[in-house]
């Protein structure tokens, strides 16, 4: 316990420090940090599952406290304490359904772990099947029918394994829970580090021949997704918006040059001129919010709108681990940050404007340098998630397969 | 590694070693100075907060994140408050980040800190390399991996090379030549190639004449040298080991800069070198006076040292959140509708905001409670204080647990200390300081040597004045408490400078006009000394007006050096050495002294208080008596002493009329002092005689004197000539 106590203070501080950027990298820092928690985690022989919720949860507290702007620390918390439920729910129906399927199971986990993870999946899929119903909120139909099912659950995968009143069983489903939720565990983090290729291999069917492709900042989904397209011998073109003031679409450049793709790069203020003659626009997204709102880099919001202008596609590029199930209208969602005013302006050149000792004493000079800006679902046209393309308005049920409703206020 | 091989690793494993090294620093958690009594009686100030989170969190933040292993704090003053608050705070327990103290009550300075913590490492060894040496009131983003590299490189490249000092760019303001942060102007000299510090000058900058002196040497030995005069020393060196010797071989150094850094560069000690690291768009800055805690608090509210602001829980700090245009506001601020808080302001936890309320560019701490109609501008309200209805509150910080009464006005640039009561409707004059405790009858040197000098001499008038104060009660209002503390005499018309508040409008104009003055008397006669680079119009045009103004400005220093030399009583020897140097300086003829000195004298006289014109007459005969060795030594020749007596004509016909009807009187002790002889008086007799009626008032005033010498001298001639026959 001590030492995962240290490297989760130590990855909070990275967050504070505002030292871990990119939101694929944090995701899975995170989820590897979640996936120590729950495997030092004692587990008691009743309540499993609630007892691996709140030690997720407490972890996962801090860490959205740390950097509350990085939206997918909190998205990857939900993640797993989603597979916790879930897991722990396709334990019950088992439970419920009879013993048979357990003991096969038992046996699976036991034999062969490579296979686990096959099996957690299908485990998963059967159990998310059975009862899907539990995990939404409960229809009007439930509701009459006054069984309030996803209270129940819980309660009788405890009592359940109670009544069997077998020593051997209970110690072997408490293993089980814990075994099959880092089973879960690790296929998201397979995921989410498998997001780019994943992305990368639907290029093909959206970039075209001879097309030109405008995008702005930098992105590592965005370069691997042009470069896939790129490598099934698809010739097209690049503009990049240089993404002031962090510059990064000057390093994307540097990199698709570096990949042999014709490139061009533009000041961020020259995207509504150059913007007829692109075909597509593609974006990486900071994350996406569950109205199929899109957050990201600074500037995005000018070329979407001017995307609309000229009828282009706004297409936006994202990994589940960016797919967020809060709305942008939550006062409690901070989307935005400040960062320094030095990445505009040179501090030794504008110090004269900054003396307080003269005039008023109230600075006149203020500089704002936010980093993130909000895109309006309205304006995008396709979302390209690692599960394939999708509308906008779609993004709320997709994101309701991820998530549970009970985590989504932490 | 223990099976390495020993051969040709030789290097390898050095660096190895080096990089292994862990990364220390040195906190001087005492700034050694009493810049910020009187608040710093009661509290240490890196636990002063700065925009509501204590100065040390910042600098050990900022140390944490650049990569620093193990910090040693060494506390003085309050040294069991800092220790108290470390072992309470997130740092205790920081997985990266060793936090050591080091306490002694015996360091007044800097140089002391260094030397206890170099005798104290000889037991323990605790410093094993370089370390970066930084105060603890420190706010800064800079890494410092790469430039703590630099310099591990550079020291081996070169032994000698032993400091390295950050500086950053930042232009002082043209009319005060101050820097933003309230410091005087930095004039330093660097190669531009190696970035070897060659001059670092902050004190001894003429800024009327915009000059600075060089060391021809410097330009002798360097074939290039770059000089600055906008950069801000952030006061965070990277050192080697040798500094720690070398505080201590040397014993009296006290000051990091006027002692470490000028006996470095200008005494040439074993040949040390010290660099100079700028650093480009990081923020450094420290936190030296209130000027500069108010600089550095709007930095910070303005983000330019993030990661280090409000709205991010970087050192135990409860982040707040971030509205538009700058205000920070904690999530449970109680604020009435009728409140207007303006741009760039931070709101602390449980702080209640009244009615009508006005909060423009100030930041207010933790469980603050503030009454209906309140105006508070660009001020710093700390923890827990209550501010009734009405109080008007302007450029002001008020500490924890101060309660301003109903109507109280605060001017700019008031301090109030710890749980000062303000009575109601009392008006706080500006830049006073207030504090519950009295101001010490005597500078105790505890924390301060430097500036004990301003002090010394106010001493008794101090004692005085608290007794005036005890007299009173208390001087805040019938119901309030605290001591307005006086300010020291020489630090009176410096106030403004340090002071949290703007530079008033009219001191701004008042600097600029005097500059201006400067600048055309400088038109007219400094530049004509390098008059070889004017055109020849332009010399002989300022030659015409030139020894006037100059003469002018020596008359002034002779009189201020004969002033001193009468207060102080200074030898006659001295005074002439003194005036000698002057002369020099401006150029002058002894005629030139001979004059200054005596309207010097003359102007004593009359300006000593006097209710007849014979008491007049005996502080003049009086006065000549005195300092006749001193005008003596520069009336040899007869055209001095006429020079004399015509300046004394003047002065009888201008500036001192009083000396008017006395002039034949005092022209009588000239002459018996053997100031003048009489030859001087016949000749101005005789110039004088040719002059219009009005010029010979004075002429026939001596008359009768000039009667009586010429007989006399007839007596003489005859009684010479019957000796010689």
């Amino acid at each position: 316990m001590p030492d995962v106590q240290s490297t989760v203070l130590e990855f909070v501080n990275k967050l504070r420090k505002r030292k871990i950027e990119g939101s694929q990298s944090t995701a899975k820092c995170t989820v590897e940090i979640l996936r120590s928690v729950i495997s030092q985690q004692r587990v008691p022989h009743s309540n499993q599952a609630s007892a691996l919720i709140d030690a997720v949860k407490a972890v996962g507290e801090q860490l959205v406290a740390a950097n509350p702007v990085e939206l997918a620390v909190g998205n990857v918390v939900r993640r797993v304490l989603h597979i916790i439920r879930e897991e722990d729910l396709s334990l019950a129906t088992a439970a419920m359904a009879g013993l048979d399927l357990l003991d096969a199971s038992d046996d699976d986990g036991e034999d062969d772990n490579c296979r686990g993870v096959g099996y957690s999946a299908m485990s998963a899929a059967v159990a998310a099947a059975a009862a899907r119903s539990t995990l939404r909120p409960p229809s009007l139909q439930t509701l009459l029918e006054g069984t309030p099912e996803s209270a129940a659950v819980p309660y009788t995968s405890s009592s359940g394994a109670d009544s069997e009143s077998k020593t051997a069983d209970k110690s072997s489903i408490t293993r089980k829970l814990k075994h099959d939720v880092i089973e879960g565990v690790n296929h998201l983090i397979l995921e989410i580090s498998g997001c780019h290729e994943q992305i990368a291999e639907q290029a093909i069917e959206h970039i075209h021949q001879n097309e030109v492709i405008l995008t702005l900042g930098s992105s590592r989904t965005v370069l691997e997704f042009l470069c896939a397209a790129k490598e099934k011998k698809r010739s097209f073109r690049v503009f990049v918006a240089e993404g002031a003031p962090r510059y990064q679409g000057h390093l994307l450049a540097k990199e698709l040059v570096a990949r042999g793709l014709q490139t061009t790069v533009i000041t961020d203020s020259a995207v509504f001129a150059m913007i007829s003659r692109v075909n597509m626009v593609i974006i990486g997204a900071h994350a996406v919010m569950a109205n199929g709102g899109v957050i990201g880099p600074v500037g995005v919001n000018m070329a979407a709108l001017a995307a609309k202008k000229h009828a282009v596609p706004f297409v936006v590029l994202a990994g589940s681990h960016k797919l967020c199930p809060l709305y942008p209208h939550n006062p409690e969602v901070l989307l935005n940050e400040l960062r320094s005013p030095s990445e505009l302006l040179d501090f030794g050149e504008v110090s004269d404007c900054l003396d307080f000792g003269a005039g008023s004493g109230s600075p006149l000079l203020q500089v704002v340098n936010p980093t993130f800006d909000y895109v309006p679902p309205s304006l995008v046209s396709l979302f390209i998630t690692d599960t394939g393309g999708h509308n906008p308005s779609y993004m709320y049920r997709l994101i309701a397969d991820y998530y549970s409703a009970d985590d989504l206020v932490m | 590694m223990g099976a390495q091989k020993k051969g040709g690793a030789r290097v390898s494993d050095d660096s190895e070693e080096q990089s292994r090294q862990r990364l220390q620093a040195i906190l001087l958690a005492d700034s050694f100075t009493t810049k910020f009594r009187p608040v710093t009686l009661e509290r240490p100030k890196v636990l002063l907060p700065l925009v509501n989170v204590p100065m040390i969190d910042y600098t050990l933040a900022w140390l944490e994140s650049a990569g620093i292993e193990e910090v040693f704090v060494f506390c003085c003053a309050h040294s069991t408050q800092i220790i108290d608050y470390l072992e309470t705070s997130e740092w205790r327990t920081h997985p990266n980040l060793v936090v050591r103290t080091i306490e002694s009550h015996k360091s007044i300075s800097a140089g002391d800190a260094l030397r206890y913590i170099y005798e104290q490492q000889t037991e323990t060894s605790q410093i094993q390399g370089d370390f970066v040496l930084v105060s603890g009131d420190t706010v800064s983003n800079m890494p410092l991996a790469d430039l703590i590299q630099e310099h591990r490189e550079r020291k081996k490249r070169d032994e000698k090379a032993i400091m390295t000092m950050v500086i950053k760019k930042s232009k002082p303001s043209l009319i005060t030549h101050q820097s933003r942060l309230g410091t005087d102007q930095l004039f330093i000299a660097v190669d531009p190639l190696t970035k070897q510090l060659l001059h670092y000058e902050e004190d001894k900058v003429d800024h009327a004449r915009g000059s600075v002196c060089l060391d021809k040497s410097l330009m002798e030995s360097n074939p290039s040298v770059l000089l600055y005069n906008d950069m801000q020393d952030c006061y965070i060196d990277i050192c080697s080991p040798e500094v720690l010797s070398l505080f201590e071989d040397n014993f009296d150094y006290q000051h990091l800069r006027r002692h470490f850094v000028k006996g470095v560069l200008v005494d040439d000690i074993m040949g040390y070198k010290i660099f100079t690291h700028e650093i480009g768009s990081s923020y450094a800055a420290r936190v030296d006076n209130f000027r500069s805690y108010d600089t550095v608090s709007k930095d910070i509210i303005q983000r330019w040292t993030y990661p280090y602001v409000p709205d991010i829980n970087f050192g135990g700090n409860r982040p707040v959140k971030l509205g538009r245009q700058g205000i920070y506001r904690a999530c449970d601020v109680v604020q009435s509708r009728s409140a207007v808080v303006g741009a760039s302001t931070v709101v602390g936890y449980g702080t209640k905001i009244g009615n009508g309320d006005r909060i423009l560019n100030s930041v207010i701490g933790n469980g603050c409670s503030i009454g209906s109609n309140v105006v508070i501008e660009g001020s710093y309200i700390w923890n827990n204080v209550t501010i009734e209805d009405g109080c008007e509150i302007r450029n002001a910080i008020v500490c924890d647990g101060v309660r301003i009464r109903a109507g109280a006005v605060l001017e700019p640039g008031v301090v109030l200390s710890f749980k000062v009561v303000v009575g109601r409707d009392f008006v706080v004059p500006a830049y006073s300081k207030v504090s519950l405790l009295q101001q010490p009858m005597k500078e105790d040197s505890d924390e301060e040597l430097e500036y004990a000098d301003s002090s010394s001499g106010t001493a008794d008038r101090l004692s005085g004045l608290s007794l005036e104060m005890e007299s009173k009660g208390s001087e805040l209002g019938p119901d309030g408490a605290g001591y307005i503390w006086e300010v020291c005499e020489g630090a009176h018309d410096e106030e403004w400078k340090h002071s949290v508040a703007p530079i008033p409008e009219d001191k701004l104009a008042e600097i600029t006009q005097a500059m201006d003055d400067y600048d055309d008397m400088e038109d007219e006669s400094v530049v004509p000394t390098s008059g070889e680079l004017k055109s020849d119009a332009d010399s002989i045009n300022t030659d015409v007006n030139d020894p006037c103004d100059d003469y002018g400005y020596f008359e002034k220093e002779v009189e201020g050096t004969f002033l001193r030399a009468v207060e102080e009583g200074i030898k006659v020897e001295l005074g002439v050495l003194e005036i000698n140097s002057l002369r020099l300086s401006y150029n002058m003829e002894s005629a030139d002294c001979a004059g200054a000195i005596f309207y010097s004298m003359m102007k004593l006289a009359v300006d000593t208080p006097h209710s007849s014109a014979s008491e007049l007459y005996k502080t003049a005969s009086s006065i000549i008596a005195k300092w006749k060795g001193l005008l003596g030594f520069y009336v040899k020749q007869t055209d001095e002493q006429i020079e004399v007596i015509m300046k004394f004509e003047e002065m009888c016909q201008e500036t001192a009329k009083e000396l008017g009807p006395l002039f034949a009187q005092i022209l009588h002790v000239l002459y018996e002092k053997d100031v003048v002889q009489e030859d001087a008086i016949m000749r101005w007799a005789e110039e004088k005689a040719g002059a219009d009626e009005a010029d010979k008032v004075y002429l026939q005033q001596c008359e009768t004197f000039i009667q009586w010498l010429k007989e006399a001298s007839e007596e003489e001639d005859e009684d010479d000539d019957e000796e010689e026959d």
